[in-house]
This record gives structure tokens, sequence and C-alpha cells, in this order.
């Protein structure tokens, strides 16, 4: 079987169940092609020997019968997740060399499962950034590029590396994290599938801590269906989050039937922005046609406290992880500064943090440190909470009068040059954010899906957002969406 | 609201990230701009609204009190920069 590595993972199962390939005939097909895809630096930490062991016990077990849909995948995990005695360093200095002693929840079910790991995934520093440009191991690059020119693009971010390995065919599937839109922007910068779950569908235990209240896993696919079998093995209650939710997991695959007739998709009015390309105002409009000729009622809907979204996310997500990022002292793991003599506790901690956290990592944790410093804690951190309050409830208002899914666009612009924000304002990078960070705040799931190309090539993503708890409503929504637009450009191979 | 260079020495230290003096007059003008940019939920009315605490509504679970977990102190310190005699080591704390 040629080109072993573009199959999907719904593909990939039904080869391996009829026995035309195996695992491992898989898993030495991507291993080939990462080796051969340094230029992107998408992984950054390989484990081939791991991932050979793995193939070969899902051969077995597939052998055997009754292996689960995941058994024999190789996937690409991001470097935020804990992997037992492999490096997991959220793409920062300051957990040079940490080797956990565990494995992440969300991790060890894949495995059980039967999946194979490849390696580690290349991210923003801690996760936070748009466009893996904070990353401790360098840019990870997208593969995809302008028609006109050879500029090198960014995959996007946080989960940059994971867009990449994905969108080039390094790997089946990639796990992602998504805090303010993490896994669905890169997806869309990169023309694959990202499904952020409903808060407290995936454990985060053993997942690096960057905003606890928003923090969410999830896969990161060439497909709609791929997305619904990999949330199957990555989801369900853990002891070990008590935030994850008590919930018996569905079949989300089997959820996706085609049909959405009768399905109510609104479209928010505030989500159209001033200076919003014209090429992204057409996808939105197209995507809207699809739904509708599928037999879905278009709705306009009003979410009017979007505008705040962006501020009230700059405020609670530096102040959690300010508070997350504490526990980096240079005392149980990671970096430690060399000290000067005469250098005290505080003097290890200061030069340990100034050294081990990157520009952006250190920025955030300072605002953060501020909002919830004596005095402004009301005036930000308080507000910016009952700002999310709010803006949870305008998703309430409009659910409840009927609505089934939102669509919106991805991203404000397709993916933008490496470097090319070097000069802009922090706050310019965060716009990026300004589609998918509502989702977070309000807890819900939301899935972004390759749409169409702009005028340079570059892919455009749509984004979905559903009921909490309703996955599977959502994927059949997105796979028709999927389908109508017929999205299946792959970016042309330079590297 | 802009945080002038005291205020971001203050900061900095609390978040125990040491930053040269120097420094500090290009990091307060960032932390401004930032703010700046959070100034804006001054706009909304949040009279009588209550600050989100839990995003899905649920009650925290309680576990049994018992002992889980335990001896793994090999474990533990295996990542530490300086463990010695079965102990985290760091510079004297105590005079």
């Amino acid at each position: 079987m040629s080109d072993l590595t573009k199959l999907t993972l719904a593909g990939a199962r039904d080869a391996l169940r009829k026995a035309e390939t195996t695992s491992v005939a898989l898993t030495e097909a991507c291993l080939a092609e990462i080796e051969d895809a340094g230029a992107l630096n998408a992984f950054v930490h390989m484990t081939p020997e791991i991932a050979i062991d793995q193939a070969r016990a899902a051969d077995a077990r597939i052998a055997a019968g009754e292996a689960p849909a995941m058994c024999g995948m190789p996937l690409g995990i991001k470097d935020l997740f804990c992997t037992r005695e492999v490096p997991s360093q959220a793409a920062s200095h300051i957990l040079n060399g940490f080797r956990p002693e565990y494995e992440s929840t969300v991790t060890q079910k894949l495995w059980d499962a039967g999946a194979v790991m490849l390696g580690k995934l290349n991210m923003d520093e801690f996760a936070m950034g748009s466009s893996n440009e904070s990353s401790v191991y360098g840019n990870a690059v997208n593969p995809w590029r302008r028609d006109d020119d050879d500029a090198p693009l960014t995959p996007g971010g946080s989960s940059g590396g994971s867009a990449a390995a994905v969108a080039a065919d390094m790997c089946l599937a990639a796990t992602g994290t998504d805090t303010g839109g993490s896994i669905r922007q890169p997806a869309a910068f990169t023309g694959i599938v990202g499904l952020k779950p409903t808060y407290g569908r995936c454990s985060r235990w053993g997942v690096v801590a960057f905003a606890s209240s928003l923090d969410q896993a999830g896969p990161m696919t060439k497909t709609v269906r791929d997305a619904a079998i990999m949330l199957g093995a990555m989801a369900g209650h853990d002891p070990k989050d008590s935030t994850s939710a008590d919930l018996v997991v569905p079949d989300f695959e089997a959820a996706i039937t085609g049909d959405i007739r009768g399905k109510k998709i609104g479209i928010p009015r505030e989500y159209r922005m001033d200076g919003m390309p014209a090429e992204i105002e057409k996808l939105w409009a197209d995507g809207a046609a699809m739904l509708r000729d599928a037999g879905a009622e278009i709705v306009d809907i009003s979410l009017p406290h979007t505008k705040y979204a962006l501020p009230a996310y700059y405020v609670i997500a530096p102040a959690e992880a300010s508070s997350n990022l504490a526990r980096y002292d240079g005392v149980r793991y990671g970096h430690r500064a060399k000290l000067a003599q005469g250098d005290g506790i505080v003097q290890m901690y200061e030069k340990t943090r100034a050294e081990g956290f990157g520009p952006e990592v250190q920025r955030r944790v300072m605002i953060g440190t501020y909002v919830l410093s004596a005095g402004f804690y009301d005036a930000y951190y308080n507000r910016a909470r009952k700002v999310r309050t709010l803006i949870k409830r305008d998703f309430e208002t409009v659910f409840a009068e009927g609505i089934d899914a939102i669509l919106t666009p991805a991203t404000p612009s397709a993916a933008f040059g490496l470097g090319e924000m070097a000069e802009a304002d922090p706050v310019q990078m965060y716009l990026n954010d300004v589609f998918t960070v509502t989702v977070n705040l309000a807890g819900l799931p939301g899935i972004a899906v390759p749409a169409g190309l702009d005028a340079k090539g570059l892919p455009l993503g749509l984004q979905l957002i559903g009921r909490p708890w309703e996955e599977g409503d959502l994927l059949n929504t997105a796979e028709v969406l999927e389908r109508a637009a017929g999205f299946v450009s792959k970016p042309s191979k330079w590297w | 609201m802009s945080i002038d260079i005291d205020t971001a020495r203050r900061v900095a230290h609390l978040a125990r990230i040491a930053v040269q003096e120097d420094d500090l007059p290009e990091l307060a003008r960032e932390l401004s701009g930032i703010l700046t940019f959070m100034e804006q939920l001054n706009e909304v009315d949040v009279e009588g609204v209550e600050p989100m605490t839990s995003v899905t509504p649920m009650r925290l679970k309680r576990r049994e009190d018992i002992v889980t977990d335990g001896g793994m102190q090999g474990k533990i310190l295996s990542n530490a920069p300086d463990a010695r005699e079965g102990f985290f080591a760091v510079p004297k704390v105590v005079e």
C-alpha cells in the first residue's frame, strides 16, 4: 500500500482490520516522513523505539480481533502532555530536561486504546501564543506556502507543531490543547480539522497547566470523522481531575449521520468585525449557504458581549497562568539558574524564572500578577469574571431559543508570515483569538473545519460552536459542512 | 491606567522574575498597553452579575479520605536540579 501516511484514521482503521497493512508499516512510514520533514520543525522529540514497540503490540491486538478504533494509529503528541520518561517541557527552557515519572490521562487513554506515540510536537511556550514563535525549540513552519512566494508561514499556535505534522502527513493525527483557540486557529491555518471539546470532556491531569478554567485537550485530525474517532478515545471522567465531567462518553462517530435537516444554525452578527477581509466574509456566507442547502435553517443571532471576550480572556488567562506557573521555581524540576556568591532563595527564584521563561510568558505572568494584586483584584480580575458570566449567558440565551450550532469564521485571516508580527504590539497577536476565545470562556465545544482557499492559495477555516456536551451533534453538522465545502487541497511538498 | 517604572519593578518582584533596571521602561510600556486594552471591560454594566467560578455547573466531588499514593521518594526527586539525602536542596533560607 502506498502513501500510508496520507491515510485518515478511519481509512487506516479499515485497512488494518482487513489486514491490508500493519501498524508497524504505518508507523515506519510516518517515522520516515518525519525524518524528511526537519524543515518544518514540527516534531521536537522523537520516540521511535516506543513507537515500534507500541505498533507491534497493536498489530498483535488487531490480529486477535476486537481492537478499538485507535489501535495501531501513529500519533504526534503536543509537548504540553506529560509522557512518562519522555521529555515533556511545554516548549519552555524552564522545563529543560524534565522527564515526567507519570503519564497524562489523555495520552494514557490513547495508549490503552492501542495508539502509537511517534514523538512530541512543537508549540508556543506554555501554549501562550498564536504563531508557534515563542517556542524554545524555534518556530514550527507551516507546510503551506503562498502561491507567489516562498516566505515561511506560521502554522498558527499554540498547537503549531501538531497542525504542521498532521497537514504534512507526518502522523495520522495529533493531540492539541486549546485555551483560547490553540487547536482551532492552527487547524484553520493548515487546512485540517481541530476540535476543542466541552470543558470537562477530557481530563486535564498531566497536561501542563496554562489557565485551568479554560484549558481543554482535543484532537487535530485530517477529517471530521477522525476527530470523532479520536475524541472517543481521549474523553472520559477522571477522578484525578475534579473538573472532568462524570458523563458517559457517547459514540461520537455514530452521531455522524449526514442529516442536519431542521437544525437551526445561528450566524452571530457581532462576529462581523470591522475590516474583515472580503474573502473571510465570503467563506462565511458560503458556509451558511452550504448548511442551508443541506436542510438547516440559518438564523441571525446576537451575542452582545462578544466584543469584551478578548479583554476578559487576557485578564483571566494570565491571572490563572501567574498562579499555575508559580510552581516553576527551580526546586523540584527543570532549570535552576547558577547563583552568585551570597544569593539567597529569592534570587534563585527570580534568576531561574528570568532565564527559564521567554518574553511572552514573562509578560503574561506579570500581567496576571498585576491583575490579582491587592487593590486591582476587583477592578480587573473580578470584573473580567463577571463579563465571562455575561458571555456565557449570551450563548445560553441563543441555545434556549433553539439554536443548535453557531457558524463563524475560525480566524480573521489566513496564515501570516513567520516574523511578520515581530514588531507588532502584543495585543495585535492576541486578536488572532477573536473568533475562538468566546468558546473557551463559555466552556463550549468548537470545531474548525477547512472550507476553502484564499486568493494566494492558503487554507481558510470555518468554526462551528455547539451546545455543551453535544460534540456528537456538532461533529455531525461539521461533517456536512466538510463534505459540502469539499476541501481536498494539500500543501505541495517543498520540504 | 498606566504602569510606571516603580510599579513594573514591584510587579516583576511579586512575580519573582528578575528584570534588569534598563529593561523596566520597556516592560512598563508593554504592560500599560495590555492594560489599556483590558480597560474596555469598564464599558460593561456588571451590576448584580456574579463572577464566574465554574464554567460547567457541577458539584466538586469529594474523594474518600484515605491514602491512595505515596512511597515514591525516588520518583519525586528524580527531576530535581539539586537533591541530597532524600531532600530537595535549596540555598540557605534561615540564617
